[in-house]
């Protein structure tokens, strides 16, 4: 796979435009602009870039709880995703969802999840709709090294194999599940052997690697497409970030956070692409800016969008 | 439309078959419902019918098998969910509960998920105290769920009918003691839409509202009390939620008294809704006598026989109840 000039703008769009819509994320709730709870994904923008880069448009994602890196990569509009932050009307979900249920649905992102392991068994009911549909489309199924341990990943397993749908299930092992260390119990490399006993090849990447990522999520993508069945992929990174915003962050050795600061998957990019001429320093720059502008059109977006209306607070419970 | 006499589970099985043959978007997921024909044979010869491709059996996997169908759903299929046993549905509760049922709500209304899940609840086989339970009002009590208790093969097929052509998530509970319960059934497709109220029986003196196993138990009773004179009205709701409450409290201003009949564990049942109906109402300043609850005593299902059939309401306790609330005042 050749790495061309287009393709390496689309990918470190995609990553600087995460990296930048988390820090204001993040910038707003300090700010108690965003209610309740966000779970930023800042280290981790290869692992949803990569993956995703491999899609077709009409493919299928589920996300989780550290989501918005998922939504952004799949193509969802900032705006709307900043302004379902701020629980606003013009949200994705009209501000009744919030971070952790941003779905769009349209844009086959098929929701957030505020359980751990929740979107694992949805994704063998995607992958059986797509097959008896008989169409040649794809779901990756997102999920933590945190719902390794959960009996959802491990009745999905079985299921998709039995079934042999086009799923792709990729853990993001960014080494903690909130304070459990899964990393200092397992190696990515031990978690993918796991792909082995239920019938599906298992593979770990280096999940700061776009590259990488965006080329074994490609060979599984192929394999799925062409009735090959269901894959497991490991990617290997780092949460930089605590965990949510009621972490102190007390577990981890503040020397691993700065080890993984200087493998961080964009300062990578940036200098592959220019030791080897594809961009020019200035075309970086420019993207870094075009992603800090559009994050900042999404946030005046947000702050500006009218609050739902509380007469429609019962609206939606149940279709017609 | 030609009726004839068909089995509970027969009519189960003819709503599915009927429906599948119209719409290729549904399909059957649950364990053991293939070759096997389901625990209690409700999908027997399915799988000769429709194949493996719409016959879905699995290994044991609850959470799979309800998160299958939530997923396919989302896709605009139309699964049908079988969970063995309804005590099962705490294994399957996490993609009911939190996904399921708010999908469409904190989704902004973006998303759908039609589909039924089938299970049977209650007691009486013998199964113990995790194969017996009456878990129904659980769900009822979730905001985005429809809780369907069919008592008779003609609501079971109609009212089967129009909860897989719902556009929401349908818990549909059938009971074990009346699969093989006979009745009147068209050959034809029909309806029954949710949210309306059957009275099974029409009297003047006693309204008792009764669920699934209970309405035979309550119709049978009512027999019994109209040989000594007293003349029972027996509703079944049929759905639980949405639920007919106009057919209730109009039964209720009627008569005056108010007997619910109910298998589930009688504190926090659904009995204790149906009173709230009633004490919120226009009837309650009709009553002549304090609302009583006749319910599944509060213990697990017991195994012995004698006390598993004392755990849970039987045709003379309805009976004894109803001639005391007949003679009762405020």
């Amino acid at each position: 796979m050749k790495l061309t000039k287009k393709l390496a703008k689309n990918l470190l769009k995609k990553m600087c435009l995460i990296r930048a819509f988390e820090e204001q994320a993040d910038k707003s709730y300090m700010e108690g602009k965003v209610h309740g709870t966000i779970h930023v994904s800042i280290g981790q923008e290869a692992s949803s870039v990569g993956s995703i880069s491999a899609l077709n448009p009409d493919d299928y994602i589920l996300s989780t709880h550290r989501g918005h890196g998922h939504s952004l990569a799949k193509g969802a509009d900032p705006k709307l995703m900043m302004a379902e932050l701020f629980g606003k009307e013009a949200g994705y979900c009209h501000g009744r969802g919030g971070s952790m249920h941003i779905a769009d649905i349209a844009g086959g992102n098929l929701g957030a999840n505020g359980v751990v392991g929740g979107g694992n068994p949805m994704a063998v009911g995607v992958g059986l709709a797509i097959k008896m549909r008989k169409q040649n489309q794809v779901v990756l199924c997102f999920f933590g090294d945190g719902a390794f341990a959960n009996g959802a990943f491990h009745e999905s397993m079985q299921l998709v194999v039995r079934f042999e749908l086009p799923v792709i299930y990729i853990c993001e092992n960014n080494q903690y599940a909130m304070s459990f260390p899964t990393g200092d119990e397992k190696t990515s490399e031990q978690l993918a052997e796991s792909g082995e006993y239920y019938g599906m090849p298992g593979i770990a990447v280096d999940g700061n690697d776009v590259l990488a990522v965006r080329k074994v999520v490609q060979e599984a993508v192929d394999r799925a497409r062409t009735g090959d069945g269901p894959s497991l992929i490991i990617t290997d990174t780092y949460r930089r970030k605590a965990h949510s915003r009621s972490d102190r962050d007390a577990y981890r050795d503040k020397k691993e956070v700065k080890e993984w600061e200087a493998k961080d998957p964009i300062l990578r990019f940036k200098k592959l692409v220019t030791d080897d001429d594809l961009l020019t320093e200035e075309e970086i720059d420019n993207i870094a800016q075009q992603a800090n502008t559009s994050v900042e059109e999404a946030r005046l977006f947000a702050e500006e969008a009218p609050e739902p209306a509380l007469e429609t607070i019962e609206d939606g419970v149940y279709a017609p | 439309m030609t009726t004839r006499e068909i089995r509970y589970l027969e009519a189960v099985r003819e709503a599915m078959i009927q429906e599948m043959e119209q719409d290729e978007t549904i399909f059957l997921i649950g364990e053991d419902i293939g070759a096997y024909g389901g625990a209690f044979q409700v999908t027997h010869g399915m799988m000769e019918k429709f194949g493996p491709e719409r016959i879905l059996d699995t290994p044991i996997t609850e959470m799979g098998i309800t998160g299958a169908a939530v997923g396919s759903a989302m896709l605009s299929m139309r699964p049908i969910a079988e969970i063995m046993f309804m005590d099962f549905v705490t294994l399957a509760s996490e993609q009911l509960v939190n996904q399921a049922a708010k999908i469409r709500f904190m989704f902004g209304g973006n998303a759908t998920v039609p589909m039924v899940l089938r299970t049977p609840a209650g007691s009486g086989v013998g199964g113990s105290a995790q194969h017996s339970q009456s878990l129904e009002n659980w769900f009822v009590h979730i905001p985005g769920l429809k809780v369907v208790m069919p008592s008779t093969p003609y609501d079971a097929k109609g009212l089967l009918i129009a909860s897989i052509r719902d556009d929401n998530p349908v818990v549909y509970v059938e009971h074990k003691l009346l699969y093989k319960m006979k009745g009147a059934v068209p050959e034809e497709s029909y309806t029954i839409p949710l949210g309306s109220a059957d009275v099974k029986r029409e009297g003047r003196d006693l309204t008792i509202v009764a669920t699934s196993i209970m309405v035979k138990r309550s119709l049978d009773a009512a027999e019994q009390l109209a040989a000594e004179g007293i003349e029972v009205e027996v509703i079944d709701p049929r759905t639980l939620k949405p639920l007919d409450t106009e057919t209730i409290i109009q039964s209720v201003i009627k008569s005056g008294r108010l007997l619910i009949v109910h298998e589930a564990a009688k504190t926090g049942g659904f009995g204790s809704e149906i009173c709230s109906v009633i004490a919120e109402s226009e009837a309650f300043g009709y009553l002549d006598a304090p609302i009583v609850r006749l319910a599944g005593r509060d213990i697990p299902i017991p195994y012995n026989r004698n006390l598993e059939y004392h755990a849970v309401p039987q045709v003379e306790d309805i009976v004894e109840k109803a001639c005391d609330l007949v003679k009762a005042r405020i």
